[in-house]
């Protein structure tokens, strides 16, 4: 059957997510975003709301299920509030998911419990490379083996908390691989750089990653001796981006709109006029294609099917509806848009992340 | 619950369905093409048996009743068809489009006389004309008059844009739902459906037109001249203040009607897609999934954009035709869908021409025919604009007097 619904349990955690979104990430966007600092109250909420433990399965401390599609709605909605907010609480997730769906069960058992606590656990995923055509199926970083293990070698960007994460997964190029690696916190070879200086996404951790002959045990290569098939984990994490980025959307979508029935020219609102409304009609018809692709792969990817094409298909799309968007929105508002005294300009930076952002930045 | 599984009585429908399209009617889609209006009796015949066999017309959605799936399956069936053909498909037989108009807007009684001849005997069509020479999309404006006349209805009027009216009056006995108005003063609230039925004196087939694309497809200009018919042969009352029906019921009609639009080109842009990515991979080119975006190619790029709007315009119309089975108001929905639909195809079928360079070019391959089907679906049942504005409307919460 087909079905375009959220089943009751869904739409009761998608409101609870949303109420959130409203109250605390909405109202504290601006102000992290001008500030470069995400308020410990704000991770301390989120993690109450305990989609990660909701995830897991009650053997390592959760008390639920990973769900791809259930994923996909919380993610527009907590990407609706602050993206950038948002990018910060699924970051644990970075390392919990991947520990979950191809860790090693000693690696399960070890790294799970952790995430299932009271308290905001960071954790981190080192991905992204610093140069234009860095592609995580063939990275520059390295593993070797050497030792009891494997020694790392390379420079990683955009990598949230990794300042504060106790566990930071470094996925580097093994024997013609991806592959993951867990790495502890101090580990000698490892260093933080500096905070990323970004266009958006700024109350966000990102840091910089260093890795020199970084020595991690053998029983730390993600899903144990024989590694993991990170191909799930990836297009989960295309689904994961592009939801997020139908939220971004959404957000500006409304916004406008409802600027635009408030502006007045020429003695009507705007939004009277055929050129702001059709653009304000697109960018609702935009926003609901990129949530139905989205939720597609994600189901795909929850039948347990292979969903590479229709990770890429939603991500591709949103990466280019997000800034049509939240562009557009901009452009309703005017000189307005510019200003910062609006939010629009800054969902349109952060907006400009998505199509920059590939492979496991989320999950 | 969300779900993405086709159902499995869809999927046999479609088993029948493709067969359809793949033997009588890609094959011959040229021809039908160069040889303008002439009518593809062999696919009529294929379709009328079919639906003889089974009671039910390809139109006419689920394969039981009350499965909740008609509309689901008419989308299903129609992007199918038209991957097949679109000018051809557009000459299936049935009530189409004023069968359509009749189930939105007639009583019970005028639903069994008008539309039991669609399931018996020699194939029928059922067409609408609502366009006239100096309105289309501002439908209010039409001038086609109804006037009450010793117990008859007289129409006097001039149609155009009429899909199978030739079909439907001198191909076969079938009827044509022909919008007049009762009352000039009372603009919409005046606009009312009339059936006029093969064989009518005063309702003469004055041109076929000749068209860019969907050849096939026969599209007639109509003159009525004193044109009497039964007072029985108005749909629904002739109550001007009548909720609900009258030009609300051609909006419903447009409700139900516009995902099979959006259907018909989304089948002309698979074919396109299909074909082009089967003619590049020939020559190594294949869309790398895994990869990121800046490193492809941009021919690579191009196909994946092109799945890519393919998928989303599709998903768009699956939704809108799922909430129509689901008894959910969908205006907004297939406007979506209808928009993005005429959109995509458009570009995806210029994009294919482009890509194969002078092969797409050339009438040896079926990518300019397919460009040139692909227009019509941003054009005919509310443009683009259209549908834009009905859209505009509706998440704005604003009337047609606030924003025009």
């Amino acid at each position: 059957m087909l079905g375009f619904e959220p089943s009751p349990d869904q739409r009761t955690l998608v409101d609870s997510v949303r109420r959130f979104a409203a109250r605390e990430l909405r109202s504290g966007a601006r102000e992290a975003d001008e500030t470069s600092t995400l308020p410990a109250e704000i991770t301390g909420k989120g993690w109450e709301l305990a989609l990660l433990p909701a995830s897991l399965p009650e053997a390592y401390g959760g008390f639920g299920e990973r769900s791809a599609v259930t994923g996909a709605l919380f993610a527009e909605e907590l990407g609706w509030g602050d993206v950038a907010a948002a990018v910060a609480l699924m970051a644990p997730a970075l390392v919990a998911l991947p520990v979950l769906i191809c860790g090693s069960e000693a690696q399960k058992a070890e790294l799970l419990p952790a995430f299932c606590g009271d308290a905001f656990t960071p954790g981190a995923a080192a991905v992204a490379e610093p140069h234009f055509d860095w592609d995580a199926r063939a990275l520059r970083t390295r593993a070797v083996r050497g030792g009891d293990g494997y020694l790392l070698d390379g420079v990683k960007c955009n990598v949230p908390w990794a300042a504060e994460s106790e566990w930071t997964l470094v996925y580097a190029e093994l024997e013609g691989r991806t592959q993951g690696f867990l790495v502890r916190r101090g580990s000698p070879g490892l260093t933080v750089k500096e905070r990323e200086p970004n266009l958006g996404l700024r109350a966000c951790p990102l840091y910089g990653l260093e890795l020199q002959a970084c020595a991690v045990p053998a029983a730390r290569r993600l899903g144990g001796e024989q590694g993991a098939d990170l191909g799930p984990l990836l297009d989960a994490s295309r689904v994961a981006m592009a939801s997020l980025a139908v939220g971004v959307a959404r957000g500006a979508y409304e916004y406008a709109l409802q600027y635009a029935k408030g502006r007045k020219a020429f003695g009507e609102a705007i939004a009277q006029r055929q050129a702001i409304a059709f653009m304000l009609a697109e960018m609702a018809t935009d926003i609901e294609a990129a949530r139905l692709l989205a939720w597609e792969a994600a189901w795909t990817l929850d039948q347990g099917q292979p969903a590479l094409k229709e990770a890429a298909l939603a991500k591709a799309f949103a990466d280019d509806m997000v800034l049509q968007v939240t562009d557009r929105a901009l452009q309703v508002l005017g000189g307005h848009g510019y200003i910062r005294d609006y939010p629009v300009e800054m969902w349109l930076r952060n907006g400009r992340g998505f199509a920059v952002m590939e492979g496991l930045a989320i999950v | 619950m969300i779900s993405f599984a086709v159902p499995e009585e869809i999927q046999q429908r479609l088993r029948f369905v493709r067969e359809t399209a793949e033997r009588f009617m890609r094959p011959q889609a040229r021809e039908f093409d160069e040889r303008e209006h002439t009518v593809p009796w062999e696919f009529i015949n294929h379709m009328w048996d079919e639906a003889l066999r089974t009671g039910r017309s390809f139109r006419s959605g689920a394969a039981r009743d009350g499965d909740g799936l008609a509309s689901q399956t008419i989308v299903h069936v129609i992007e199918t068809l038209s991957w097949g053909d679109a000018g051809i498909y557009l000459c299936g037989p049935g009530a189409g489009l004023g069968g359509a108009a009749i189930e939105a807007t007639g009583t019970p009684e005028q639903k069994q006389r008008f539309l039991s001849r669609y399931r018996e005997g020699k194939p029928k069509w059922a067409s609408m004309a609502m366009t006239e020479p100096h309105c289309g999309s501002d439908t209010a404006a039409i001038r086609t008059t109804a006037v009450r006349d010793n117990g008859s209805w007289v129409l006097n009027g001039e149609k155009i844009f009429v899909t199978s009216g030739h079909k439907s009056m001198l191909d076969s006995d079938g009827l044509m739902v022909v919008w007049a108005t009762i009352d000039p003063q009372a603009g919409r609230a005046g606009m009312k459906p009339f059936v006029v039925e093969a064989g009518t004196p005063g309702l003469r087939v004055s041109k076929l037109e000749h068209k860019l694309g969907i050849r096939a497809s026969d599209t007639a200009s109509v003159v009525l001249e004193d044109c009497r018919i039964p007072l029985t042969n108005l749909l629904g009352s002739e109550q001007v203040t009548e909720p609900g029906k009258g030009f609300k019921g051609a909006m419903a009609t447009f409700d139900a009607t516009r995902p099979s639009v959006a259907a018909s080109a989304l089948g002309i842009a698979r074919a396109t897609v299909e074909l082009v990515k089967e003619l590049l991979a020939l020559h190594g080119v294949e869309v790398r999934y895994d990869r990121a975006r800046n490193r492809m190619g941009a021919v690579e790029r191009d196909l994946l954009d092109m799945e890519t709007q393919l998928r989303a315009a599709w998903l768009l119309t699956v939704k809108a035709s799922w909430m129509m089975d689901h008894g959910l108001p969908n205006t907004v929905e297939s406007s979506m869908c209808k928009v993005k639909a005429g959109d995509v195809v458009t570009r995806i079928t210029q994009k294919g021409v482009e890509l194969m360079g002078p092969d797409g070019y050339s009438r040896r391959l079926l990518l300019e025919k397919w460009m040139r089907d692909a227009k019509i679906n941003d054009l005919f049942e509310g443009t683009g604009q259209i549908n834009r504005l009905v859209i505009a409307r509706r998440i704005l919460g604003y009337s047609s007097r606030e924003l025009k």
